[in-house]
């Protein structure tokens, strides 16, 4: 099952990537949460596939014995959902917080904090060095 | 000699406030320091000339070998003392010459900073320290030549030199390094005396190559000269210190210093002959062009740059004997004449030479002071310039073939010096007093005591050649490797260097006398060879300028999906290639083939992510996603991870909740956000890629054996020691338990900044609406139906 998984994952990760290469802030919102559950797979996988053997300590026990799951990743991966959904709420309203204030969606709409260069200044730039030569 | 070099560095540092203390005797002050260094370097006139070498070694990077290393021989010496020695009138001088300015202290502080790493570098012997000397001197020429930093013009000059001769230090380190690793040592007295055969080793050519563009660079051989005119935008002190007596002729130096270790090779002595000669005769026309009294001796130092490397060059003992004479009286006259121009230009307020005549009767100190230099610059006995272009003569015969070659060169380029005495002298001083003579006045001491005494060394060398012959001939030995002396006299009998030089001086009296038509015919010339160095390094640095903005342009276009696509092409593309190249791919033994559950749920994953990709509704692509969501979930349950399956089950639904419900208050998915199929494309082959990589990884990964060790741990100690049947319950409450204390950290950071970001919405903020740039929201967008 694990190189079926392994390439399952693959999938996983290409359509997350192509969703976060959109300009569609909310495509890209899917895009994480599909990265997020292909991430948590992986880790997963590496710790080992075992199927129906749960780590849970049978009644008479004291120890695990005999065929179970590694319960390290599953810890870790508990973590991680917990906290991809944290990440995926604070953006979520990002987004709709963005659409209120500056109406749009499109990721390559949003400008205030790298303005499309303006010609003047360029020119400036130009004039500048034509000057110095001149000069000279 | 370490205590010399820092004496002056410290009088560096305390020369703004020296100034500030006493403005008026500052300069007296401070040009004691250089004054007294000089003095102390005199000391070793005797020992030196009579072959002896002095070393100082202080470790300074022992871990890389590198030392503060000091050699005194002779060619070491005459380089000291004149940059202690002129450094010392040309502090006195600038004193007058900058009087009143308000940055003077600042000057004092580059001047002496400068002179310091001067003295460092001609005196350093560890190639690396040699090299942070060399770099230094390059950036306090850079503050220097920019010093009336509010004019544009001396600011592209300024930043011109800098790139220039950094460009060449650059070559010159890999140089350097490639000499050491040679040599097996950073030291060039042990190199010399190691008997390594550089000449001989592969790496040659390479450290030839390397050290020479540093040298040209910085001694500004032709094609790399057009920075030195520039460089005279300069106050006047400077062009007089550094570039014309001291700095510009590192490069020599270097040359010089190098010849014992790499030269005598052809490579050697034609690249420098043909180098050097072009330079001269470039220098010296260009001299008679100019009107400038500062470019005229600006040019005419080109032409002494490239006689001196042409002179290593050849590298016969005459050329050599040559080399130290012309060395020293070019720093003498040169030094002379500079400071007298900037006395000309502080007298009458400007330095044409065609707003300039007459002037003899109201400055006739100054004019007296260039009227010696001149003559000596012109070669004309019994001046000591005249001794060394007997020598250059002599010595350019003694090389045979590749001697004439230079010959004629050479010979020209001397008498264009002839025509620029009397372009320095007889323009200004004789004839007809013009307008800017009539208010024309004497300076202060300051301005005209460096002159003097410069002017008159120049006289008195010639005169009693004696005098400087020991340390001549020190010099001569060090720059050739072997024992040498040398004997100076006017009359040598009617051999054919005087006649030789008889041609030159009808030569440049004919140059002086038809100078109108010779100025017309070189600008003609000029005119026609269409080689303007200086506008080329304006394309250069708009090319440069250009790449940079492209390049930017590229990386940060402003565009989060350029952004994205950069950075996760980056992040997959490293580990990728790293595996491919590193060969750790490696395939899993395959198992569990028959296990129909996990490939059904794989199945689901996969459909769930390629509709949300392709869905065009919202509502299709929320759905798509639960399917996937909800499969990932079930798969966590059927391969023994409970917790996590029913965890993954709550989230997925809360999410699909809370997307839902932000749905209605976001616009449809639309035509605006599209893209074009070649974009598409790219995207397309960008997550394939990514996916590939994902896959590959995950793989090699899989097939490396899993160390037990924790999962064993994990399973004795779970209910032994914290009495819990859950062993996964177990390590998120106890055995990691502060790792979850993080995690409910993050959850609780992120549930504030929503409620931040929500609340913030509801604040007045009337101010912000008319002062902050908005966006021009644009079309809202609109779609099709969901």
């Amino acid at each position: 099952m694990e190189v079926v998984l392994a390439f399952t994952i693959g999938g996983l990760v290409t359509g997350a990537v192509y969703m976060l290469l959109s300009r569609n802030l909310l495509r890209l919102l899917f895009g994480v949460i599909i990265l997020s559950n292909a991430v948590n797979l992986s880790i997963f996988l590496a710790g080992g596939l075992d199927y129906g053997v749960p780590p849970l300590i049978q009644g008479a026990d004291k120890v695990l014995e005999g065929t179970y799951a590694n319960p390290l990743p599953q810890a870790l991966i508990l973590t991680a959902i917990v906290i991809g959904f944290s990440l995926l709420a604070f953006a979520l309203v990002l987004v709709y917080r963005g659409w209120q204030d500056m109406g749009t969606i499109d990721g390559d709409a949003l400008r205030v904090a790298e303005p499309v260069e303006t010609t003047p200044a360029l020119e400036a730039a130009a004039r500048a060095r034509k000057h110095g030569r001149e000069t000279a | 000699m370490l205590a010399a070099v820092l004496v002056i560095f410290l009088a560096a540092a305390i020369a703004p406030t020296l100034h500030r203390l006493l403005p008026a005797f500052s300069h007296w002050l401070l040009a004691l320091v250089p004054a007294g260094v000089t003095v102390w370097f005199a000391q070793f006139l005797g020992p030196v000339s009579g072959g002896e070498t002095v070393l100082q070694v202080v470790p300074w990077v022992p871990a890389l070998g590198v030392e503060l290393a000091f050699r005194l021989d002779g060619l070491s010496l005459l380089f000291a003392l004149l940059v202690t020695g002129i450094g010392t009138f040309i502090t006195a001088y600038a004193g007058g010459y900058l009087h009143g300015h308000e940055h003077q202290g600042r000057f004092y502080l580059f001047l002496l900073a400068f002179m310091g790493s001067m003295l460092g570098l001609v005196l350093a012997d560890d190639v690396i320290s040699l090299f942070v000397f060399w770099e230094l001197t390059s950036v306090t020429s850079f503050l220097l030549i920019g010093f009336n930093h509010e004019d544009g013009r001396s600011r592209r000059s300024a930043v011109q030199a800098l790139v220039v001769t950094s460009l060449g230090g650059l070559a010159l380190l890999a140089g350097l390094v490639l000499m050491g690793l040679v040599g097996e040592g950073w030291r060039l007295t042990a190199m010399e005396a190691s008997g390594i055969d550089f000449r001989a080793h592969a790496l040659y050519l390479p450290i030839l190559v390397l050290i020479l563009l540093g040298a040209f660079t910085k001694s500004a051989q032709v094609p790399f000269h057009f920075w030195l005119p520039n460089a005279m935008d300069a106050p006047t002190p400077v062009s007089a210190y550094l570039h014309s007596a001291t700095m510009v002729k590192a490069g020599v130096y270097l040359v010089a210093r190098l010849n014992p270790t790499l030269g005598g090779t052809e490579v050697w002595t034609y690249t420098l002959a043909a180098f050097g000669t072009v330079t001269a005769v470039w220098g010296g026309l260009m001299a008679l062009r100019s009107t400038d009294l500062k470019k005229v001796l600006a040019y005419t130092t080109l032409m002494a740059l490239g006689t001196l490397t042409m002179l290593v060059g050849l590298g016969t003992e005459y050329a050599l004997k040559g080399f130290a004479v012309f060395l020293l009286a070019h720093s003498l006259y040169k030094g002379a004449l500079f400071m007298g121009a900037g006395a000309v230009d502080h007298g009458t307020g400007t330095r044409d030479v065609n707003q300039l005549s007459g002037l003899w009767p109201k400055m006739r100190l100054t004019g007296l002071f260039i009227l010696l230099a001149s003559l000596s610059m012109a070669g004309l006995p019994p001046f000591f310039g005249f001794l060394g272009k007997e020598l250059m003569y002599e010595g350019m015969l003694e090389a045979g073939s590749t001697g004439t070659f230079v010959l004629v060169g050479m010979v020209l380029a001397n008498a264009t010096m002839l025509g620029a005495a009397g372009l320095v002298f007889v323009k200004p001083f004789l004839g007809k007093p013009s307008q800017a003579a009539e208010h024309a006045h004497e300076g202060s001491p300051s301005l005209w005591i460096g002159p003097a005494v410069l002017a008159s060394l120049g006289l008195a060398f010639g005169l009693f050649g004696s005098l400087p012959a020991p340390l001549m001939g020190a010099v001569t030995s060090a720059v050739a490797g072997t024992a040498k002396t040398v004997d100076l006299h006017l009359w040598h009998g009617l051999t054919p260097a005087l006649g030789l030089s008889a041609v030159t001086v009808a030569l440049g009296a004919a140059l002086f006398l038809g100078l109108r038509g010779v100025t017309a015919a070189l600008g003609g010339l000029a005119r026609a060879s269409r080689v303007n160095f200086d506008a080329a390094w304006d394309h250069v640095l708009a090319g440069v300028d250009a790449l940079a903005r492209a390049v930017t342009n590229l990386l940060q276009a402003g565009r989060l999906s350029r952004y994205m696509l950069l950075t996760i092409a980056v992040m997959f593309a490293l580990p990728g290639i790293t595996l491919l190249l590193r060969g750790g791919f490696a395939m899993p033994k395959a198992e569990g083939w028959a296990e129909p559950l996990g490939w059904f749920l794989c199945f689901l994953m996969l459909l769930g992510t390629f509709g949300a990709m392709l869905a065009t509704s919202r509502l299709a692509a929320v759905t798509a996603l639960s399917i996937s969501g909800l499969a990932v979930a079930l798969f966590f349950l059927a391969y023994s991870a409970p917790d996590v399956g029913i965890t993954q089950l709550m989230v997925e639904t809360l999410t699909v909740i809370i997307i839902v419900l932000v749905l209605a208050k976001l616009p449809k998915f639309g035509p605006s956000e599209r893209t074009d199929a070649a974009t598409r494309l790219v995207k397309l082959v960008v997550a394939v890629a990514a996916g590939g990589v994902t896959t590959a990884i995950l793989l090699s990964v899989t097939a490396q054996p899993l160390s037990p060790h924790l999962s064993d741990y994990f399973a004795a100690a779970s209910y032994v020691e914290a009495y819990g049947r859950n062993v996964v319950n177990v390590i998120i409450v106890d055995f990691r338990g502060f790792d979850t204390l993080g995690e409910i950290t993050v959850v609780a950071m992120a549930g504030l900044g929503v409620l931040a970001l929500l609340k913030a919405r509801n604040a007045p903020k009337p101010e912000e609406d008319a002062a902050a740039p908005r966006l021009d929201p644009g079309k809202p967008m609109t779609g099709e139906a969901d």
